[in-house]
């Protein structure tokens, strides 16, 4: 195996609704910042990879136009993913380890605001048996908390919690959309708007987008004076079926981080991809982490939640602390799909 | 692999209990259902592409320049993709221009399609770097060639917008053609 670090990270400032730019004009200035902390050269990347979808924008192949934002002419060796760029980090991370390239650019970003999330989100279902029924995001994601409360898996104290946690970690987050949080007691007593969810257990609706900057070896320890290694890194699914699975767990994470190999060291900080608080307990109980680990210093998709962006998020705010000093071994989660369907995980290391 | 289970039955089709079908024999049987989905955008262009679109309701035609470059994109989107940085300065691009390409259309389509056989075609404004898309009238279809110059025909003044469709169609201007060479690599 080829060693691969992330390098540069860069994101927006998450925010409800970019109203007034299209894809390219809102990716272009994070983009231009990964390659400028690093000192690119045009021509110094060998591939570029993003995620994004088309539904989200409303507009078929939406990502071609925000290559505009990289620079494309002459033509270069480029991908996409129809998922989050998460993924598109994975494939990059292939395409190195193949020796095709040494160097990638990874870019993921969605503009949600021109649609309606938790309706397009329900588009990911099958299209004969769950897609006529419009159960939207949200919906199905109560019906996983319900099953959860039921069985006694979580409460709404936990929950609570986790939503406070995130929302006041968010503070010190200066991309994050929602920094701060009321009192869990404040919380428990919200309305359950979508019961048995509060607000307060949902992500909200983003705007916003992440680039990353990856490289090979000796290239990455040039561009980076503490390069965060990607050690391991996995990806698994679980049933798109909701009826086959039990819904309170998801056995593709525990697969996933066994083989990236989370527990064959400490870990001091987990950025989760959760965009339900129930989620995060889900994700935290598959990965086996021990009550010591600091999960989502950043505020996590709680605090901003960019479709599309946010799983790749995860990895870079891993590894950003990893840059800094202030974390040495970290655990990065992405989902992509309904109700924690696919995901990735990834062992991020500063030594 | 062998750490991952597969369930049981994953590859035969499990026997279907048809108990419950007998009483439902005199029901009309459906063969097909239709099931219609719409999801509604609130598209909004973006800040380059709203700057060309209201100059198109003020009959102008707005270029934006690459800054390393200087070619002129027309539509702007915002960003140049030779050098991946904004385009910030607007060009009033003139009204004339050279066909590139073009396509002579035998099945019409869409609400507004001229009568067939028309000819679309791609149009290199001069001074830009990229062509725009329109259909070429006041000629035989089978007349029209690469190099021809042409000039927008716009519809009345009082039924501007904010759209492309300003421009009804282009037509021919008596100018000598271009060297179709020089119109390479502006598509």
């Amino acid at each position: 195996m080829r060693d691969v670090a992330i390098v540069s990270v860069a994101q927006s400032v998450h925010r409800r609704s970019a109203r007034e730019l299209n894809e390219v004009e809102m990716i272009q200035p994070v983009i231009r910042q990964a390659l400028d902390q690093v000192g690119v050269q045009k021509g110094e990347i060998d591939f570029t990879c993003s995620g994004s979808s088309d539904y989200l924008a409303g507009q078929a192949f939406s990502f071609v136009m925000t290559l505009d934002a990289v620079g494309p002419t002459p033509p270069i060796s480029e991908s996409h993913v129809e998922m989050d760029g998460a993924w598109a980090l994975y494939e990059a991370w292939v395409k190195i380890q193949t020796g095709h390239a040494d160097t990638a650019l990874i870019y993921g970003y969605g503009k949600s605001s021109p649609g309606d999330l938790p309706r397009v989100l329900s588009r990911q279902l099958d299209p004969y048996y769950y897609q006529p029924l419009w159960p939207d995001s949200i919906a199905l994601a109560g019906l996983q908390a319900r099953l959860m409360l039921e069985q006694g898996l979580i409460t709404e104290q936990e929950m609570a919690e986790i939503a406070y946690r995130s929302r006041e970690a968010a503070k010190t987050n200066p991309h994050a959309q929602l920094q701060g949080s009321q009192s869990v007691e404040e919380l428990l007593a919200q309305p359950r708007s979508y019961d048995p969810l509060a607000r307060h257990d949902c992500a909200p609706i983003t705007d916003g987008g992440v680039a990353i900057v990856i490289a090979a070896g000796e290239k990455a320890a040039k561009w980076c004076s503490r390069p965060a290694w990607i050690r391991g890194i996995d990806h698994r699914i679980d049933s798109h079926n909701l009826g086959a699975r039990d819904l309170t767990k998801a056995p593709s994470i525990g697969i996933a981080a066994a083989k990236a190999g989370v527990h064959d060291g400490p870990i001091d900080i987990a950025e989760l991809h959760a965009p339900f608080t129930h989620q995060e307990k889900i994700i935290r109980t598959e990965l086996g982490l021990s009550d010591e680990v600091v999960v989502n210093p950043s505020g996590g998709p709680l605090a901003a939640n960019p479709m599309m962006g946010a799983g790749l998020i995860r990895l870079g705010e891993v590894a950003q602390r990893i840059h800094s000093g202030e974390a040495n071994r970290g655990v990065a989660h992405a989902t992509s799909g309904l109700l924690l369907q696919q995901n990735l995980v990834a062992v991020l290391e500063g030594e | 692999m062998t750490d991952i289970q597969m369930p049981d039955q994953l590859w035969t089709q499990p026997a279907i209990n048809d108990a419950a079908l007998g009483v439902s024999a005199d029901v009309e049987q459906i063969q097909r259902i239709r099931i219609p989905a719409a999801v509604r955008y609130d598209y909004v262009p973006g800040l380059a592409t709203t700057r060309f679109l209201r100059g198109l309701a003020n009959k102008e035609i707005l270029g934006e320049r690459c800054q390393t470059t200087g070619e002129v994109y027309v539509p702007p989107r915002g960003v140049s993709p030779i050098d991946g940085l904004p385009t910030v300065e607007q060009v009033k691009l003139p009204h004339t221009g050279s066909v590139s390409t073009f396509c002579v259309v035998h099945i019409a389509f869409g609400t507004n399609a001229p009568p067939t056989p028309f000819c679309t075609a791609l149009v290199l404004l001069d001074g830009a770097a990229v062509s725009v898309y329109g259909p070429i009238q006041e000629i035989d279809y089978d007349k029209v060639r690469i190099g021809m110059r042409v000039e927008a025909v716009w519809v009345e003044d009082d039924q501007l917008d904010t759209s492309f469709e300003n421009i009804k169609w282009w037509r021919p201007i008596d100018e000598p053609d271009v060297d179709p060479e020089l119109l390479k690599g502006h598509m």
